[in-house]
């Protein structure tokens, strides 16, 4: 075990610090979110120029070679400022399903066009009625020649409405909730029978409803009939990712609430001089520390060839992460007062974000379930 | 940066497992499986054959017979012999008189003490709390008065634990009463138990076990070359102390002991006509404690690696945050235990089960569980409370 980033890391750390002290002020944050897109494309540039797009990617399909802590501490570098470009759907997401289930000429064709950023990618996986679980997927894909005929809808899909390409699952045997017979798609936004609805999320990031209606793809993912085991991969990184950004937006609300309990005086003293508020503070530092281990946690079982092992770890994180960001990010703006509950204010945006990603491929309650299911 | 254990520590781990299975005495480790506390001998014994292996002396370094080990290693050990179960290495000489004496010692007290404390030759206890110094224990007044070549000590300490069972005693007295801050009256001795003066007054704590003591000091004399560090310096010695080697604080091996024995004793006993281990809500409150000590677990790693990294020889606020999560925790394992054993946690059942010529071993697991309940309450107190480590926080690291 060694926990300290190499040089590499530092660097790495460092620039996309710099970019984003230079580009990410809480009022810039605000011009992006006020776009049609909803996010800077200047930004998406930006990125991509820094090499973070293809962060992830090795080498020979145009990215960095960069592993799971690498994309850690980027992740954790966007928490602290509540990036809301695509990068996640495209680049985590869209980038695990391709490495984890491309052939060569998928990866060469999808991987350096996301490094590039001229081609965004989204995750059209969950549905109405599934909720949390993985497996439960009712939109059929039927073969008809060489192609399949895909229909059914897909429900807050992340940045499904800006996506170029979609990674679409869809049953093509079997009845719901098997966990056999589910195959994963390439599917152009363009292709005929797609419609999306985007809106914005409660984190002032972007969504999409997407129904497909005859779409005739020829495009697949990996084995046919075996994609649940690519989804649990994409949800993996999916958890190690958002686990490191909810470590970033804790570091972040920790470090506000400690400026703010310094300025602001009542009964004659910076608040912060009150025993009450110092030890809720503590605690909210030793949450975030915690919470930091599991991100770690994550990160380190992306790892591992374990099948079960990496589901039990990501499970632990997601309880341990989740909890740790909703009480940090409550007593963030407990500790605030009233300014906390304003939309003029950046405490509530981070806890709107860790509210958002606490229930991102399942919450709290239900990996600690799972976590019970183990116990013997 | 690489988060996973290498090659070295995973066999490092195997051959601490091995050799523990291999020379725990097997009553010592029978008697800590029902969840009894050791008692002193058992301590002893398991101590002087770590000590014949060279691993006594956990953190201190090879020249006083100390491990050589990293911090990992330090952990892995700790976690091993705490999960196996066997008795804990005496903390007041391995972490406590031991670190002291080897950076604030003179060679002829590192050459007297450090030796005899590896192997508990001698059974050392801690005298710093006072009636009226318990967080505050800079205010302590107990009185040391130089005259010629040793001091004359008068006072009292409190909540002593074991001393009723030492052989010296590392004290906290004031040498200094007019120093401008009262920090700076205070100095750090060495004092035999057997010396003329002091008397021992067991407290019984709530689990009606005797562990605690008051200790009143009369006029005792204690040679100046017991004295530690310089005169009036004795804070910086105690701090030292209490910020120094707090890695093991978090116990949790112990923890995870504890919830495992509590997993097997659940499926022993019923609940709502079914066995305990298959009710919905003592199974997710195993979850919960598991994800919360798998957090701590990587915590610890990362407070004791980075705290080793930056020379490893000042006290680390860091600690803090492990000596509260891991209290919180341990405690939780306590409650766990009793709510295991339900109804047969209200008898005391002493004496049952000393007449008894078959052992039960579901009521002595449920008494034993007791009795931890009842005394790790003292967890979150002992060692500065937990509030104080948020004070220590909110100073150190908030920077308040």
């Amino acid at each position: 075990m060694d926990f300290e980033p190499s040089d590499d890391q530092r660097l790495l750390i460092e620039s996309v610090s710099r970019m984003l002290a230079d580009n990410y002020s809480f009022a810039q944050r605000k011009t992006y979110i006020a776009t049609p897109e909803g996010w800077s494309t200047a930004m998406w540039s930006q990125l991509a120029e820094l090499g973070l797009l293809g962060l992830p990617f090795p080498e020979q399909y145009g990215g960095y070679g960069g592993g799971p802590q690498e994309t850690m501490l980027v992740m954790q570098a966007f928490g602290r400022v509540l990036v809301v470009e695509p990068y996640f759907p495209t680049v985590i997401l869209g980038g695990a399903a391709i490495m984890a289930a491309g052939t060569d000429a998928q990866k060469q064709a999808i991987l350096p066009a996301i490094a590039e950023g001229s081609l965004k990618m989204a995750f059209a996986h969950s549905e109405r009625q599934a909720r949390y679980d993985l497996n439960d997927v009712v939109t059929t894909a039927k073969k008809d020649g060489d192609a399949w005929i895909l229909d059914g809808s897909k429900t807050v899909v992340a940045h499904g409405d800006s996506a170029d390409k979609l990674i679409v699952s869809a049953r093509t045997s079997g009845e719901r909730y098997d966990t056999d017979g589910i195959t994963l798609f390439l599917v152009d936004t363009n292709a005929e029978g797609v419609a999306r609805r985007g809106y914005i999320t409660r984190d002032e990031s972007r969504a999409a409803d997407i129904s497909l209606s005859n779409v005739r793809v020829t495009e697949v993912l990996g084995t046919p009939g075996k994609g649940l085991a690519i989804v649990e991969k994409i949800v993996e990184a999916g958890i190690a990712a958002t686990a490191a950004e909810t470590v970033g937006a804790m570091e972040a609300m920790n470090e506000m609430t400690l400026e703010y309990s310094k300025t602001r005086v009542q009964f004659g003293n910076p608040i912060g001089t009150y025993q009450v508020v110092q030890h809720r503070m503590a605690d909210m530092f030793m949450t975030a520390e915690q919470g930091r281990s599991m991100a770690m946690l994550a990160t380190m079982s992306l790892e591992n060839d374990d099948p079960a092992e990496r589901a039990h770890d990501m499970a632990m994180a997601k309880v341990g992460v989740g909890q740790a960001g909703r009480y940090v990010s409550q007593s963030a703006v407990q500790m605030h007062g009233g300014i906390g509950m304003t939309e003029e204010y950046a405490v509530g945006h981070y806890f709107r974000r860790c509210m958002v990603i606490e229930r991102l491929f399942g919450d709290p309650a239900y990996y600690l379930q799972r976590l019970a299911d183990e116990v013997a | 940066m690489d988060l996973r254990f290498t090659p070295e520590e995973i066999a490092f781990r195997e051959e601490v497992r091995t050799f523990i299975r291999e020379s725990l005495p097997a009553d010592i480790h029978a008697r800590m499986k029902l969840g009894h506390s050791p008692s002193k001998e058992d301590i002893v014994r398991w101590q002087r054959i770590l000590n014949a292996k060279g691993w006594a002396g956990l953190s201190w370094p090879k020249e006083w017979g100390g491990t050589g080990w990293t911090a990992i290693q330090k952990m892995i050990f700790l976690e091993e012999n705490q999960m196996a179960p066997a008795p804990e290495l005496s903390s007041f000489n391995i972490t406590m008189i031991g670190p002291v004496l080897i950076q604030f010692g003179t060679e002829a007290q590192k050459k007297r003490f450090l030796p005899r404390a590896a192997n508990i030759d001698d059974w050392w206890c801690q005298g710093f709390s006072e009636p009226g110094a318990g967080s505050d224990l800079a205010s302590l007044k107990t009185a040391a008065k130089l005259e010629g070549d040793h001091y004359v000590v008068n006072g009292q300490k409190i909540w002593t634990s074991t001393a009723h069972m030492a052989d010296w005693c590392f004290l906290l007295v004031r040498t200094n009463p007019n120093a401008r801050k009262r920090q700076e009256g205070i100095s750090f001795i060495l004092v035999d138990m057997k010396t003329p003066g002091i008397t021992v007054r067991p407290i019984l704590s709530i689990d009606g076990a005797h562990h605690l003591n008051e200790v009143f000091f009369d006029d005792v004399k204690v040679p100046t070359e017991n004295l530690v560090h310089q005169e009036n310096k004795g804070w910086d010695v105690a701090k030292f102390l209490l910020g120094n080697e707090r890695t093991g604080i978090a116990r949790l091996g112990k923890s995870k002991e504890r919830v495992n024995a509590s997993i097997d004793m659940a499926h022993h006993v019923n609940a709502n006509g079914r066995p305990l281990i298959n009710d919905p809500v003592f199974r997710q409150r195993v979850a919960q404690l598991q994800v919360d000590m798998k957090a701590l677990e990587i915590t610890q790693y990362r407070v004791v690696s980075a705290h080793d990294k930056a020379g490893g020889d000042r006290p680390d606020p860091l600690s803090s945050v492990l000596k509260v999560k891991g209290t919180e925790l341990l405690q939780a394992t306590t409650e766990l235990a009793i709510d295991v054993a339900g109804p047969m946690a209200t008898p005391i059942w002493a004496q049952e089960l000393a007449a008894m010529n078959e052992p039960d071993d579901m009521l002595e697991a449920s008494s034993a569980s007791v009795g931890s309940y009842l005394f790790l309450r003292a967890a979150s107190i002992y060692g500065g409370t937990n509030e104080i480590q948020k004070n220590i926080l909110t100073k150190a690291v908030l920077g308040l």
